[in-house]
């Protein structure tokens, strides 16, 4: 019997919300008990966390690793790697490879592959349509069984909203959960920047951010339709919050999630052409930062993604037009989302909240909590910390991360996976 | 005189004093331009190297005929769009091409931000001859020059941008030039191609073209940008000329001594009348091309003093 005795730590309980002083005890990979004051005596390995914090390792939906088809972009092991590194112990892969993850026998190559070589706990996602084309959907039900967690074409809109409402009404059939790219693709295609005074000034091909409102609008009377479990990638503009509002009001099994870039970055970032900077959807106004950030806060926005894409440096090194959308993310995520709590927007449990325990809650599964019985999946981490982020000392095979050079505050300490410990940094 | 740029990528980065500097210089060369020997030496010794990854006839022609008059080794080539599919070759052959040891790139893409890529990774300086919709400054300075020397000055004028201003860097760049001048400007053209957020630049924006053109001092035409249309900007050429297509009509809105501009290549019948286009009393299309010449020459003179200064 293996037990770990975490002392004098600062606990993060997204479900209590709190976050105090206290103790944790690890016993065969879940968490035992805990408490505040003077931890029983126990023959444990002890660690003593320093008054930093322990948290919930993050849940992390929608990481691209590029396995098949792009290895050099990003591995099982290096995304794994990545992934300890930054404190998130569970990553839900992106089906957006090459070839496609649609069907049972790719899902099965990288489930494989992910247990071969990553110290990380991953879920694979699949393809809703075959080829993420829009035209016909994949085997829903055998990828369930094997494995599948969720289902996403990821940013590529099923634009026939017959064939996406066959795909909802069958998933729900099999209850599984589909991940939709809110996004009109009609007036989104080509854009490289989102419609406004910086973008004009640049000359960039634009999309109006009403295209997210008119993708959600869209799914939402998808929903209403079918009744099918939906969760929308990444909400990243004030003017879809208030769709979302009133389809959970109504009832719909719907949740949000949104990308740490979105949260933490805007469109004057992207200044003279930065193609680390171009994300998908693109980078948005301070205004509609700010709304993001509140419906994190008041959980309208029930889930922070890093959206982590890993992308060669040629493919970067390009005119903003014809660069490669996404941003490595999985290392960044938790420090960058501590910018948030150092701007006293958001307090930490709010943080975990969104990062491990609703993602986790909408997976149905019973990790990203620090509940007696879940597994010992926990990240200590020093929120104050500072440092300068230098890409090349990242752990992903791709450095294309928009922080590169930028101060930061706060880093992980150690990660642990069914309290094992996969990161302890030196 | 100071001028205190490595490049010229944008008319953005330039400062009042640094668009006057440039213009005052560009007077002295229209003089030399109108005598029968056109030669100057500042360059000599320099090489120029006029990369166009875009087709172009009157701007590469005006940039080279700048460096030769100037004495540079000029030297053409002709990027075909179709051979650089991969931007990663833009920058490989600008590497190339600075192995090659340029003082002067002059660099047309059709992609925003292009330039100041490759501005990034070479040695030597760097002119933008146009970069997507982004900004083409010279042709904002050699505007700037035409207005000035026929207006008497580049300040306080009510100066009406019409067209397709979605697609157009010049606007851009005309735009920015004439705010940092202090003129009031307005944009003139549908809805359609001249989008809401021109109004946040402090221009006037007119989609009745007889409204905007009242008592203007310079009407600027520019080109409907068909290439670059992806479908959908206006229901067809016919009704375009009807209601934005400048004739003696229109014209006849402004002031009564508006000059009228474009930057060509013209599509007569569509954005501007032809006979007013050839109309000497009215249209300083000619001028402007005259003009190109000598503002490129002062441009380039400018970068190439700091070139071996920092030598």
């Amino acid at each position: 019997m293996s037990k770990i005795l975490f002392t004098n730590a600062r606990l993060i309980d997204p479900e209590a919300g709190t976050d105090s002083a206290g103790w944790l005890q690890v016993v065969d990979g879940r968490i035992a008990a805990s408490g505040s004051g003077a931890p029983e005596r126990t023959e444990a390995e002890v660690v003593d966390c320093g008054g930093k914090c322990l948290g919930p390792g993050i849940v992390d939906i929608g990481v691209k690793v590029c396995e098949p088809g792009e290895r050099h972009k990003e591995s099982y092991k290096s995304a794994g790697l990545a992934a300890a590194a930054g404190g998130v112990t569970t990553i839900v892969t992106r089906p957006d490879t090459s070839p496609v993850i649609d069907t049972p026998e790719t899902l099965e190559f990288v489930t494989r592959r992910a247990q071969a070589d990553t110290p990380v706990n991953v879920l694979p996602m699949a393809a809703l349509t075959k080829g993420r084309e829009g035209r016909e959907m994949t085997e829903i039900g055998f990828l369930l069984d094997a494995g599948a967690v969720a289902f996403t074409d990821c940013d590529h809109v099923v634009a026939n909203t017959k064939v996406f409402s066959r795909a909802l009404t069958y998933a729900r059939s099999c209850g599984a959960l589909v991940i939709g790219h809110p996004q009109e693709p009609g007036l989104s295609s080509g854009a490289a920047a989102t419609s406004g005074k910086f973008a004009t000034l640049r000359g960039l091909p634009t999309v109006s951010p009403m295209a997210e409102r008119m993708g959600l609008d869209r799914d939402i009377a998808l929903l209403e339709m079918t009744g099918a479990r939906y969760h929308a990638d990444q909400i990243t503009t004030a003017r879809a919050l208030p769709a979302l509002e009133r389809a959970k009001r109504n009832g719909l099994d719907i949740t949000a999630g949104t990308s740490i870039h979105h949260l933490t970055l805007n469109e004057l970032d992207v200044a003279d052409y930065r193609t680390f900077f171009k994300v998908k959807p693109p980078l948005r106004s301070e205004d509609d930062r700010l709304a993001v950030v509140d419906a994190v806060r008041t959980g309208q926005i029930d889930i922070i993604s890093s959206m982590h894409t890993p992308q060669d440096e040629e493919s970067k090194r390009l005119p903003f037009e014809e660069a490669a959308s996404g941003a490595v993310a999985l290392e960044t995520l938790l420090p960058a989302s501590l910018r948030l709590y150092h701007a006293e927007q958001l307090d930490l449990p709010t943080l975990f909240r969104a990062m491990a325990l609703n993602p986790a809650n909408r997976l149905g599964l019973d990790c990203g909590r620090l509940s007696i019985g879940a597994p010992a999946d926990l990240v200590l981490f020093d929120p104050d910390v500072p440092f300068v982020l230098d890409r090349f000392t990242l752990k992903s095979k791709s450095q294309n991360t928009p922080f590169d050079g930028q101060r930061m505050q706060g880093r992980v300490l150690a990660t642990y996976v069914a309290g094992r410990n996969v990161f302890r940094r030196s | 005189m100071s001028f205190a740029h490595r490049h010229l990528l944008g008319i953005e980065h330039l400062s009042q004093g640094d668009i006057t500097a440039i213009l005052d210089l560009a007077e002295k060369y229209v003089e030399l331009n109108r005598q029968s020997a056109k030669h100057a030496d500042v360059l000599a010794g320099l090489t120029q190297i006029n990369m166009f990854f875009e087709s172009s006839t009157r701007t590469q022609a005006s940039f080279e005929l700048a460096g030769k008059r100037l004495g540079a080794d000029v030297m053409n080539m002709a990027m075909q769009a179709s051979s650089i599919k991969k931007g990663e070759t833009l920058i490989d052959t600008a590497m190339t091409l600075n192995a090659m040891h340029p003082d002067l790139l002059v660099v047309r893409h059709p992609h925003s931000g292009a330039v100041d890529l490759l501005a990034q990774k070479v040695n030597c300086a760097v002119l933008n001859a146009g970069d997507g919709r982004h900004e083409h400054p010279t042709q904002a300075l050699l505007d700037a020059l035409t207005i000035r020397r026929a207006k008497g000055r580049l300040h306080r004028l009510n100066v009406a941008i019409c067209g397709d201003i979605a697609h157009s860097r010049v606007a851009r760049s005309n735009l920015i030039l004439l705010g940092k001048m202090e003129n009031r400007i307005r944009l003139i053209g549908p809805p359609t191609l001249v989008p809401a957020h021109f109004a946040e630049f402090g221009a006037e924006v007119f989609d009745d073209m007889r409204k905007g053109l009242k008592d203007v001092d310079v009407v600027m035409m520019l080109r409907l940008q068909k290439e670059r249309m992806d479908g959908g900007f206006i229901p067809s050429e016919r009704e375009y000329y009807h209601r934005y297509g400048l004739d003696a009509e229109k014209l006849a809105l402004a002031k009564p001594d508006a000059i009228v501009m474009h930057p060509g290549p013209m599509n007569r019948g569509v954005e501007i009348d032809g006979t007013l286009a050839d109309d000497i009393n009215r249209s300083v299309i000619q001028e402007q091309v005259e003009m190109g010449v000598a503002v490129r020459m002062a441009a380039m003179e400018l970068l190439a003093r700091n070139l071996r200064g920092a030598a």
